[in-house]
């Protein structure tokens, strides 16, 4: 039989040796350039800084960890970065459920296809482009200012509530298209059985829909929350004069060339991710990605 | 869903508000690429195509947008095999440390970009003792491709099951040919869908590219950042972002003309 010679016939009988051979190269490449960068860094982390020649020198020590805790300039950093992440994490929630309920739940077939594209079309347009949008938005006599006056309001200015929307704002296809995906495989006999059991919107909306997407929520929670913590340019743009790790870790690797504590800074957010990562695993949100 | 008038229309109502805001910003790039005001005053204080023609005229934008081109074209051809291999291998096949696998598949979009990129940085100049360059950026990009064409195969795989495969076993045809005739076709959709992903991911890439781009090497959007808070060039990158912001159309028409592909596509956009 033609199927059971030579090297197609070897792989048909061998599973494992065409399962190995398919595996081999993404990671090959995957564990050489990526996990192995990464260990790279990890143990940089644990080495020293001369300061008088600028070289890592090959010595064990916790120094950079040390300082990381210790220094409270580091540690108010680290926290701010976490709260905005979770702040625009939450803010992307809110916004993005009504959103994919009506695109999911309401809108004609016609319609939803067409509200899909206009969620998914910012995502293609460039990072720096939004941002930069934002930053022309909130200056002193932009737009922002402008529809604010009418309720005495003004602009809020660089800083941290801009940083906060402008994140939101890059972030937000993420969180909708997730939840989306999430609510359009609900089936709508399931709600139909809660409205004919005696149940109201609110009421099926917290104890069926929100149950069932939640897995939705912390997909693409993954992305708002791990985008925000590695973000140094959005905070330069509209950020003012607030630093977030991003910037630490940038400034450390660029202007004061000390890899050692920019690597030690960068296991914070890894970290975190990591945790949150094996904390979701069981909700099924890493398939829905 | 039986949902009740009242709440029907105030769920009209906020997506409206939520599109308004959404595209507001973007309107606001391509009305200031004609505003005759260099610092974007608001209101526009009169209209020109002064920007546009400078922006034409731009070397290093177009120096820029080459250099984006090419790599976001190999990185997109590399994460297409990859990719594809792992879907094969993970969907086809049961071993142990499937999990590990595909964890280490989504690690480098899960993880923060910056991570990447210092990981990366010090990877290639400290321990393969590479120099930055054009190389190093289509080797990172490529790295945190491979998840968008993965996600849209595999899916693709899961819902084909493995019948049309088996049958073409069964008639007679090798591991090699059913690929070619029955697999690779049926996977063409999902492949143009993680393409398109991967290819957009690499463009408008900045992070990972400014610690692997090295001194020599500009894409596009490190052309941007480095000529946003120049006050001469600010038109010229209002005009590039105008441009980026209209040619985002295309993958998108593209993706939507590709039938079933587009519900799996959307997941693995990043």
């Amino acid at each position: 039989m033609a199927a059971t010679t030579g090297t197609s016939g070897l792989l048909h009988r061998r599973p494992a040796l065409r399962a190995g051979l398919l595996l081999a190269p993404p990671m090959l490449w995957l564990g050489v350039a990526y996990l192995g960068a990464l260990a790279a860094l990890f143990v940089t982390a644990f080495w020293a800084q001369n300061s008088f020649t600028g070289d890592v020198e090959r010595t064990w020590t916790l120094a950079n960890f040390h300082d990381l805790v210790t220094i409270g300039v580091y540690r108010t950093i680290a926290l701010r970065t976490l709260a905005i992440a979770l702040l625009v994490t939450v803010v992307d929630a809110v916004i993005a459920f009504p959103v994919a309920l009506y695109m999911a739940k309401v809108a004609s077939p016609r319609v939803q296809r067409l509200l899909v594209v206009a969620v998914l079309m910012p995502l293609w347009a460039s990072y720096l482009v939004k941002a930069y949008a934002w930053r022309g938005m909130l200056g002193t006599g932009g737009l922002v200012s402008d529809l604010l006056k009418p309720f005495g309001l003004d602009t809020p200015g660089y800083g941290l509530t801009a940083l906060v929307v402008t994140l939101a704002y890059l972030w937000l296809p993420y969180m909708v298209l997730p939840i989306y995906a999430g609510l359009e495989r609900l089936p709508g006999s399931l709600l139909e059985a809660s409205a004919d059991l005696g149940a109201r919107n609110g009421t099926t909306l917290r104890r069926i829909v929100l149950p069932t997407v939640f897995p939705a929520f912390v997909a693409g929670s993954i992305f708002t929350f791990s985008l925000t913590m590695g973000d140094y340019i959005a905070v330069r743009i509209v950020g003012g004069p607030n630093q977030m790790l991003g910037n630490v870790v940038y400034d450390n690797v660029g202007a004061a060339n000390n890899l050692p504590f920019a690597a030690a800074v960068a296991t914070v957010p890894v970290v975190v991710m990591l945790v949150y990562l094996a904390a979701v695993r069981r909700t099924g949100a890493l398939e829905s990605l | 869903m039986t949902v009740s008038r009242g709440f029907r229309i105030v769920l009209r109502a906020l997506t409206v508000v939520a599109l308004v805001v959404i595209y507001a910003p973007l309107a606001l790039v391509v009305l200031n690429s004609f505003n005759t005001n260099k610092s974007f005053a608001w209101p526009p204080t009169g209209l020109t195509l002064h920007w546009w023609g400078a922006a034409a005229r731009s070397d290093g934008a177009r120096a820029a947008l080459l250099v984006s081109v090419e790599v976001a074209l190999i990185a997109t051809a590399v994460s297409l095999v990859l990719g594809t291999m792992a879907a094969l291998a993970l969907q086809r096949h049961r071993f142990f440390g499937r999990n590990a696998v595909s964890l280490l598949i989504i690690l480098p979009i899960a993880l923060p970009g910056i991570v990447t990129g210092i990981a990366l940085n010090n990877a290639f100049r400290t321990v393969f003792g590479w120099e930055l360059g054009f190389a190093t950026i289509v080797v990172a990009h490529a790295t945190f491709c491979i998840v968008t064409v993965f996600n849209n195969v595999q899916a693709r795989l899961r819902r084909l099951g493995g019948n049309l495969e088996e049958a073409s076993m069964d008639l007679g045809a090798g591991t090699v040919t059913t690929f070619r005739l029955v697999t690779l076709p049926l996977l063409r959709s999902a492949l143009l869908a993680g393409g398109l992903l991967a290819f957009a991911l690499s463009f408008d890439e900045i992070i990972v590219t400014t610690f692997t781009a090295g001194a020599r090497e500009q894409t596009l959007p490190l052309w941007i950042f480095n000529n946003l808070f120049r006050p001469n060039q600010a038109p010229v990158v209002n005009v590039v972002a105008a441009v980026l912001i209209v040619a985002s159309i295309v993958p998108i028409v593209l993706a939507q003309r590709l039938s079933g592909a587009q519900s799996e596509g959307l997941a693995g956009a990043r």
